[in-house]
């Protein structure tokens, strides 16, 4: 079967939060319009609160409750499988890693296909840990096993690699190009990380504080192994920031590129 | 296995003190109204094969099980739908705080009444008794359920029925066990007493024969035997079924 991916139109007029206990209601998003192309990695950022959760939930269909329009292409091909990568693992702690992926597999799907997924990412040898004996970064690529095990058409990352050290966040986002490379998907991607995002991207949308709307894009067509180089990475960095208009790296002492 | 052994040790030592202390206490009353351990533990034996011991504790736990069973599976579904319901909720609430608080005793002559002495007014007495803890109980644990979790399953379109058993079950798991353990330990008293009030057979009618005759030695017997069972269930069954539940925790 050849893989398929998606291309998506998300065009939000609002989305808008009910206040609780008499509080003002919240606008989360307001004329929010995004196009990505099948196959595209698409990172977004934006300072926090502003609405890219809220954006990718909707695009995963877990919330309807918006003004607007979502529709994927090709639009015969019905809903897309999505892969969810959410901001915590959300793994069932019930559940050994190897059933929290096989779970969302289907029920007679070929079991050598889900060790060497297992092996791919590097949790093999923690395959009948529960989730409370897995070390941070080993629940996080547990959650990119499973994302990954659906054959997804579409991969919603929702800054999948936060409050890991800087090594394993580079060692996992490097597996992920892999993956992608390996398995052809369309990437939605939210990152706080502006290097983060310059690292990864096809394109990076830059969205606005609450209520939030896309404020620029940047294209970045240079070779993902050329970006590594660090006068590279700055330059198209702050290029980002001016983009962005403001400040939105959340912690200047944190910055990724001062790490070797 | 080494700490089974001491376990299974101090547990032999201190029945042997209570059968020692009873054994004690019967030679000193030497009366017909206290038997001592000896004479009881025959007696068990006796009414196994020759009498209706084994009638009367099958029917008695056919009672608790069929009874158990409505309630847990009635009181789940009613607990989980007022959880998940607020209107549901608001309807309900008032009976089950009834119920709560109406004695077992007074449901079952009730039920007499309105259903005759029958069978199916023995266990729906039980079960109603029952019912009201389950659903307090079940509505709580399905107000804790995890929503990021639910999230992850409608994302990944796990659908209903895996959803409800890898996702949903887990997390009210200790509160059905919490359910269970209450409720048998309820059920085990109740389903004498209805017994007792309108029933031709069970060990609950066999203790009120007893009392009549002032058969100690026989009310004693009947009523060992049925708590030997109780235990039994609760060694055998409860515990392993909790521990199996929790071995994911760390």
């Amino acid at each position: 079967m050849a893989p398929v991916t998606v291309g998506i139109a998300v065009d939000i007029h609002e989305k808008r939060y009910p206040g609780h206990a008499g509080a003002e209601p919240v606008t989360a998003l307001r004329s929010l319009q995004a196009r990505v192309a099948p196959s595209e990695f698409c990172v977004i950022t934006g300072p926090s609160g502003c609405g890219k959760t809220t954006l990718l939930n909707i695009i995963a269909g877990l919330d309807r409750d918006f003004a607007g329009t979502l529709s994927f292409a090709p639009s015969d091909g019905g809903v897309p499988r999505v892969g969810y990568v959410f901001q915590s693992p959300r793994l069932l702690p019930w559940r050994t890693v190897r059933e929290n992926v096989a779970l969302v597999r289907p029920r007679h799907a070929d079991k050598t296909e889900l060790d060497g997924l297992l092996t791919d990412v590097g949790v093999a040898d923690m395959a009948d840990a529960y989730p409370a004996q897995l070390s941070g970064g080993m629940a996080r690529r547990a959650a990119l096993a499973r994302a990954f095990a659906i054959a997804p058409d579409l991969l919603l990352m929702d800054e999948p690699f936060l409050s890991l050290d800087a090594a394993a966040a580079d060692r996992l986002r490097r597996l992920l190009l892999r993956l992608v490379s390996a398995r052809p998907a369309t990437v939605l991607f939210v990152t706080h990380d502006l290097a983060e995002a310059v690292e990864l991207a096809d394109r990076v949308l830059v969205v606005s504080p609450a209520p939030g709307r896309v404020v620029a894009e940047m294209p970045i067509v240079l070779p993902r192994d050329r970006r590594r180089d660090c006068d590279t990475l700055a330059a198209l960095r702050t290029e980002l920031a001016r983009l962005a208009g403001h400040p939105i790296e959340p912690d200047p002492s944190a910055d990724p590129i001062a790490i070797p | 296995m080494a700490r089974f052994r001491v376990a299974l040790a101090e547990r032999t030592a201190s029945l042997l003190v209570l059968l020692v202390a009873w054994e004690a206490a019967a030679r000193w009353a030497r009366s017909r109204l206290f038997p001592g351990p000896g004479s009881v533990l025959t007696t068990i034996v006796d009414e196994a094969v020759h009498g209706g011991l084994l009638h009367d504790l099958g029917a008695t736990l056919s009672r608790v099980a069929v009874a158990f069973a409505l309630a847990m599976v009635i009181g789940t579904v009613l607990g989980i739908a007022m959880a998940r319901s607020r209107a549901i909720d608001t309807l309900l609430d008032s009976s089950i705080v009834l119920l709560l608080n109406l004695p077992a005793l007074v449901i079952a002559v009730l039920l007499y009444i309105w259903l005759g002495l029958t069978e199916a007014a023995a266990i729906a007495a039980v079960t109603f008794s029952k019912l009201p803890t389950v659903v307090v109980t079940l509505r709580e644990g399905a107000r804790t359920l995890d929503r990021d979790l639910a999230d992850m399953a409608q994302s990944f379109r796990l659908g209903f029925w895996r959803t409800f058993r890898h996702v949903t079950l887990p997390q009210l798991s200790p509160f059905f066990l919490v359910a269970s353990r209450t409720g048998l330990a309820l059920i085990w008293k109740i389903v004498l007493v209805v017994e007792l009030l309108g029933r031709p057979d069970g060990i609950g009618y066999a203790i009120q024969v007893f009392f009549q005759l002032f058969d100690v030695r026989r009310l004693i017997a009947y009523a060992l035997a049925f708590v030997a069972v109780v235990l039994a269930v609760e060694w055998g069954v409860l515990q392993p079924l909790e521990r199996r539940l929790a071995r994911w925790r760390r």
